[in-house]
Parts: structure tokens; C-alpha cells; sequence
């Protein structure tokens, strides 16, 4: 299962990770980062297949993930 | 068995100032992955344009000149002339590579300078506000055609890629675009190839890719793509055009 | 091996960069200087040299501005019209402190003008064409002969400086041929380490050739360096010829080839006994404004002549003006001032009280 990690603070918010998450498991977090906006979250961590495309889209690499 | 997915090697873990959902940012990543991938980043210069990519040297790890506003490939032909063991690429705005720069690009395909150039093409002009770019499509509205571009006026969006497939120089000529998963995954394939096909010394080429620019296209990051999708690569073909 | 040949002016300053170690050369088609370009593409490039003739004098500077950067001498050379294209680009090296070297060989203006010698882009070269506050190092040779030695300096001065350096010739030193001095096996000096330079980072951190800094105080700090390093060069660079001037009642202060006019009209006028000499600048940034300062205090009156509306006039005034009276006569447009328009002039303002 993969391990995601999403860095909030440097998240400027595009949320085109969110549109193309293919299982839907990225989120607008509830609180806000120092730049002032919602950053993106994931929902559930266990859903989450690693396919990276959340990787391939953040225009701020602000996604890493480790495989198995 | 998932992939690691991390920041390249290449690419400064630093923020950078484009906007949210700006293509350059995925853009500059892909680059430093296919520097890395090659292993080359010590051997890599990278020439800079004047507009959002202006301070590009800010976010990679490898040497850099910054070239005045549309003379990129002037300073990149001189580097490679007096360098030809090292990977020289421009990485230019559609302002700077096929408006001020016109005849610097044509002359340096003419001449098959065997140089690796990437082409961001989100038709406008950012840095500066949104101002019409060559690539500006008819009837869309920027800074400076509020009522839509006016090609009796303001003349067709510039073609400038299908126009370098013309010149012998040339080696090889892509567009692809960064509004979907799999068109950042060719995108990486073409950019890849254009690096390979200056190390193996095949000469000019070329990756002309679409660029979402949400703040100056009026939409979200993701109906930039969409618009990318629907509208832009309808007139900007997407493929491999030589 | 010393050796001594007839050559044009054009082709000495090619044959200078040569033996000065150029290894890059770009320069686009324009009279008077033809055979300057002409001759980097068959003997420049025979020595090894890379020659590019490109698809404008703004593109030739942009790739004289890579080649600097990759830390090789480099030089393009052009004349007036091409020299306006490449202001912006001069500006651009100046910001970002790498060497250079550019030729001029004036040509009458404004505009196309014509190929006929002048001196009136003067201002262009040492009030800095392009914008910002800059300088190039300007050097105004009188000769052939001059203008190999001054190439050769140019090269030296780029390095040293990490500065733009500019050779101020004209269509008739271009055009003309003299015999030529130098020394056979001379090899090209070793230009000095540039670490700055973009070779690939390795076993280093990046480096950057750049003019902008999207931080506050940056460009501000980069013209407090770029005044210091002009500074340096005008305290330790100043070059000029003087003849004639210890008991002269008037001195004409010319350069390059209106010199040369102007010094004969001296001689004659010398032997019929009348007290007049000759100041020539040879560098005309740094201007050689302490020397003419001096000059003022016991030669009370000083005759610029140029061949221009007059330009180099108003640094002899800002020099020489306090305690001397500074005459100017010109003409421009490819109008060449002769020894007799220039003997009256002399005249004229000897009997003039004051």
C-alpha cells in the first residue's frame, strides 16, 4: 500500500490533483496554510493505489509518494 | 508494486513564484527528471527566457544564462559552437521564440544548430499581464484584445512549429501539452527524446508544449486544461510533426 | 620573428584578435567593415577560431554574450547601424560583468547615412547606448598599426575587467592600408581563471551569467560593483598622446583619424613658429579628464575637432572649460575636416584675445 505525503504549506491550491485523483481521494483541507488558501488533502491514505498521476499534475511538487 | 514519486535531483526543493496550476511548474520537474535520468545535469546549460521563466535558474540545479528577450537561441548557438561536448537547451515563452525571437529561431533551425529547445506555448503573454502572444487563438480575449483577438487586425495565431518542419536543419519537431496525466507522460517522452537526439548530435529539436495559464485565461487550473483540451490543441496539433 | 606587411586596418584588428586568443567571432555584413568579417571567416577560422556570420548584428551580440559566458574570448564587430542593434545586448554584457570585445568602424549618420567615415557615434560609445548605467572601455586608435596594438589591449582589458571593451575606428582606418608590426611567434596570452563561467556544474555549485534579480537591493548592489570596477579602470586606465603642448598657446585635442589631419596641421604651423600642440585621446572612456584639467591651466586655449556635430567637445569643456577657451570645429555626415580648414581654424582662434 502506498505511503503519500502531501506538503500543505507549500500547496498553492490548483487542485488539479483533486480532478484527476482517479479514486477521488484527494480533498480541500479544512484549514488554511500560510499562503492564505485551502490546501489539497488526501481522504482516506489506505485508499490510495500510488498510481502518482496527483504526482505527474502538481504543478509544485508538493506530492511524494513511496511505493511498497 | 507502487513507483517512488519524488522531487528530481535536479530541481531546487525550493517554491516557486508561478501561479497555481501554472504548466511551468510541472514542466521545469519534468525537465529535471530527464536531466537526471540521463545523468547529465553537470554537463547541462540551460538558456532562460525573458518572461515567466525568466529566473528558471532559480529552480534548477545545473549552470544557467539568462539571454535578453527573444535571443535565447543566439546565446544557446555560441554555447554549443564553443562547447559541442556539453547538453545546451532554451526553454522559452511563445513571446520570446516566436515574436521578439522570430528570426533567432528560424535562423538557428536554419543553421541545425544541434540544440535542444523547449517551447512553452500557453498563448499569452504572463509575466507581463496577459498581453496577446503570436499563439493568441482569434477571438480570444487578452490584455490587449479586450474584444477578442481580431485576425484581420491582429493576424492567426503563428504556426511557428509547423513552420520549422519546413527547414532542412531541423531534426525533429513535437507538440504535446500538459492539461492531462497521459500528455504530461509524452511530454516527458518527447522532451527525453529532444535531450537524446542532441547528445547522439541529430541536431535542432524541438518540444513545443501546451501550458495552462489559469490567471491570464480567466479559469481554473482545471478548465485551463480543459480549455487546452477542447480549444487549444484543436488549432495547435498535438503529435510528432517531424 | 618580428615581421612587418601592408594591411588594411580592418584586416589588422582581425589578425590582432588572432593572436589575442579570440576564439569566437560573429559579425554580420555592413560597410565600412567588410573585410574585417571577411577576414575572421578565412584566416580567424583557419586558426581554429568559430566563426558564425548570423541573421543580425543583435543576434551576432547575443552570441558573442553565450561564447563570453562559456568563458572564451569572443569579439563581433560591426559598424553604426549595426552598432545600434547591438546596444541592448552590450547592455545586458555590462550588467552581467562578462568581457567582451566590439568593433566599430564608424560611418556617417543618422540613419543609413552612408558609408563614408565619421565620428559621430562618440556619445553611443561612452555615455553608453543602451540603458542603465554602464560603461564599455572605448579605444580610439590613430593607425593601422594602432589598431592591431589597441585589439590586441581590448582582449586584455575585457579579461581584466570582466567589461565590454570597444574599438572605436572609422571608415578611412578601416579602409586603409599601412604597414603593420608584430611579432611572429607571439603566442596569445593565458586569459586569466573564470570560474564564473558556464562549463557544467560539476564538482561546483551552478553558476548563473545573468543581469536580473527579482530581489529588492540586488540590482542596486550590482551598480555600487559596476561604479567600482569604473573606477578602477579610470584611475589605472587612461591612455593619450600629447606633442607640442609644453609652451603652446592653444592645443587641438582630436582622436583617430581627424588626429592625424589635425597633427599635420600642427607641424606646419609649428615650424612657421606659431606655439600649438596636440592632445590625442586614445582612451575615450576612461577620458582622459585629469590630463586636459592640467592642460587648461597653462594652455589657455584648447580647439576640439571632430568629425561630428561635436561630442568629445563637451567632455574637453566639462575638463578644460574652467580655466581654458574650448573652440570646436566638425563636420559630419562623411564630411572630412582638411589640414587647411583646419590650419584657419587654428588661426582664427589664436587671434582671438580671449
Amino acid at each position: 500500500m502506498a505511503k503519500i505525503k502531501i506538503n500543505k504549506k507549500r500547496c498553492k491550491g490548483c487542485q488539479l490533483c483533486i480532478v484527476y485523483c482517479p479514486k477521488k481521494n484527494i480533498k480541500v483541507a479544512k484549514d488554511l496554510n500560510e499562503l492564505g488558501i485551502f490546501p489539497a488533502e488526501i481522504h482516506a491514505e489506505e485508499e490510495c493505489t500510488g498510481c502518482g498521476i496527483c504526482f505527474l499534475m502538481c504543478p509544485d511538487v508538493c506530492i511524494e509518494i513511496e511505493g511498497e | 508494486m507502487a513507483k517512488n514519486y519524488k522531487r528530481p535531483e535536479s530541481l531546487v526543493d525550493v517554491a516557486t513564484h508561478y501561479c497555481a496550476g501554472c504548466g511551468h511548474g510541472i514542466l521545469h520537474r519534468i525537465v529535471a527528471e530527464v536531466i537526471d535520468e540521463l545523468g547529465v545535469r553537470e554537463k547541462t546549460i540551460a538558456i532562460a527566457p525573458v518572461g515567466c521563466a525568466v529566473s528558471a535558474y532559480d529552480y534548477w540545479q545545473f549552470d544557467c544564462a539568462e539571454a535578453a528577450h527573444g535571443r535565447a537561441l543566439a546565446v544557446a548557438t555560441a554555447i554549443k559552437r564553443v562547447q559541442p561536448d556539453k547538453v545546451v537547451f532554451t526553454y522559452q515563452g511563445d513571446g520570446d521564440l516566436a515574436a521578439i525571437g522570430t528570426a533567432e529561431t528560424i535562423h538557428a533551425a536554419n543553421r541545425g544548430e544541434n540544440l535542444t529547445v523547449i517551447f512553452v506555448n500557453n498563448a499569452v503573454y504572463g509575466m507581463t499581464g496577459g498581453q496577446m502572444a503570436p499563439t493568441t487563438l482569434a477571438d480570444q480575449k487578452t490584455a490587449t484584445t479586450p474584444a477578442g483577438r481580431d485576425v484581420k487586425k491582429e493576424g492567426f495565431p503563428l504556426k511557428i512549429s509547423e513552420m520549422l518542419v519546413l527547414l532542412d536543419g531541423v531534426y525533429s519537431v513535437e507538440r504535446t501539452s500538459l492539461s492531462t496525466p497521459a500528455g504530461v507522460l509524452v511530454t516527458k517522452k518527447a522532451i527525453k527524446g529532444a535531450f537524446e537526439n542532441q547528445i547522439q548530435g541529430k541536431g535542432f529539436s524541438i518540444v513545443e508544449v501546451l501550458s495552462m495559464c489559469p490567471t491570464y485565461w480567466d479559469k481554473s487550473p482545471a478548465d485551463s486544461a480543459r480549455w487546452i483540451e477542447e480549444v487549444l490543441s484543436q488549432y495547435f496539433k498535438l503529435g510528432k510533426l517531424k | 620573428m618580428k615581421r612587418k606587411i601592408l594591411i588594411s586596418g580592418n584586416e589588422a584588428m582581425g589578425e590582432a584578435a588572432i593572436r589575442a586568443g579570440c576564439r569566437f567571432y560573429a559579425g554580420y555584413p555592413i560597410t565600412p567593415q567588410n573585410e574585417l568579417t571577411a577576414y575572421m571567416a578565412n584566416a580567424f577560422q583557419k586558426a581554429g577560431g568559430i566563426f558564425i556570420q548570423p541573421e543580425s548584428e543583435l543576434a551576432a551580440i547575443s552570441m558573442v554574450y553565450g561564447a563570453s559566458a562559456s568563458g572564451v574570448r569572443a569579439m563581433t564587430s560591426s559598424s553604426s547601424p549595426g552598432i545600434s542593434l547591438k546596444q541592448e545586448g552590450i547592455s545586458y554584457i555590462s550588467g552581467a560583468h562578462i568581457p567582451a570585445v566590439i568593433i566599430n568602424v564608424m560611418r556617417a549618420g543618422p540613419g543609413l547615412g552612408n558609408i563614408w567615415p565619421a565620428q559621430s557615434d562618440y556619445f553611443q560609445a561612452v555615455k553608453g547606448g543602451g540603458h542603465g548605467d554602464y560603461h564599455m572601455i572605448v579605444l580610439a586608435p590613430g593607425s593601422v598599426q594602432e589598431s592591431f596594438d589597441l585589439t590586441k589591449l581590448a582582449f586584455d582589458l575585457a579579461d581584466k575587467y570582466r567589461i565590454a571593451s570597444m574599438i572605436l575606428s572609422d571608415g578611412i582606418l578601416g579602409q586603409i592600408m599601412e604597414a603593420l608590426e608584430f611579432d611572429d611567434e607571439s603566442k596569445p596570452p593565458q586569459p586569466p581563471e573564470k570560474p564564473w563561467a558556464l562549463t557544467g556544474a560539476k564538482d561546483r555549485k551552478p553558476n548563473i551569467v545573468r543581469s536580473l534579480s527579482m530581489k529588492r537591493d540586488e540590482v542596486e548592489k550590482n551598480n555600487l560593483l559596476l561604479q567600482k570596477k569604473y573606477r578602477r579602470i579610470e584611475s589605472a586606465e587612461v591612455r593619450f598622446e600629447a606633442s607640442g603642448l609644453k609652451d603652446a598657446a592653444l592645443a587641438v585635442v582630436a582622436y583617430g583619424s581627424m588626429s592625424r589631419i589635425a597633427k599635420s596641421a600642427v607641424e606646419s604651423l609649428r615650424k612657421q613658429g606659431k606655439k600649438v600642440g596636440i592632445f590625442r585621446p586614445i582612451t575615450l572612456w576612461p577620458f582622459p579628464k585629469k590630463q586636459l584639467e592640467k592642460l587648461s591651466g597653462k594652455t589657455k586655449k584648447i580647439l576640439v575637432v571632430e568629425m561630428s556635430c561635436g561630442q568629445m567637445v563637451e567632455d574637453v569643456r566639462l575638463a578644460a572649460a574652467k580655466s581654458a577657451t574650448v573652440g570646436f570645429y566638425g563636420r559630419s555626415g562623411g564630411g572630412i575636416p582638411t589640414e587647411k580648414q583646419v590650419t584657419r581654424e587654428i588661426l582664427k582662434m589664436l587671434a582671438q584675445k580671449r
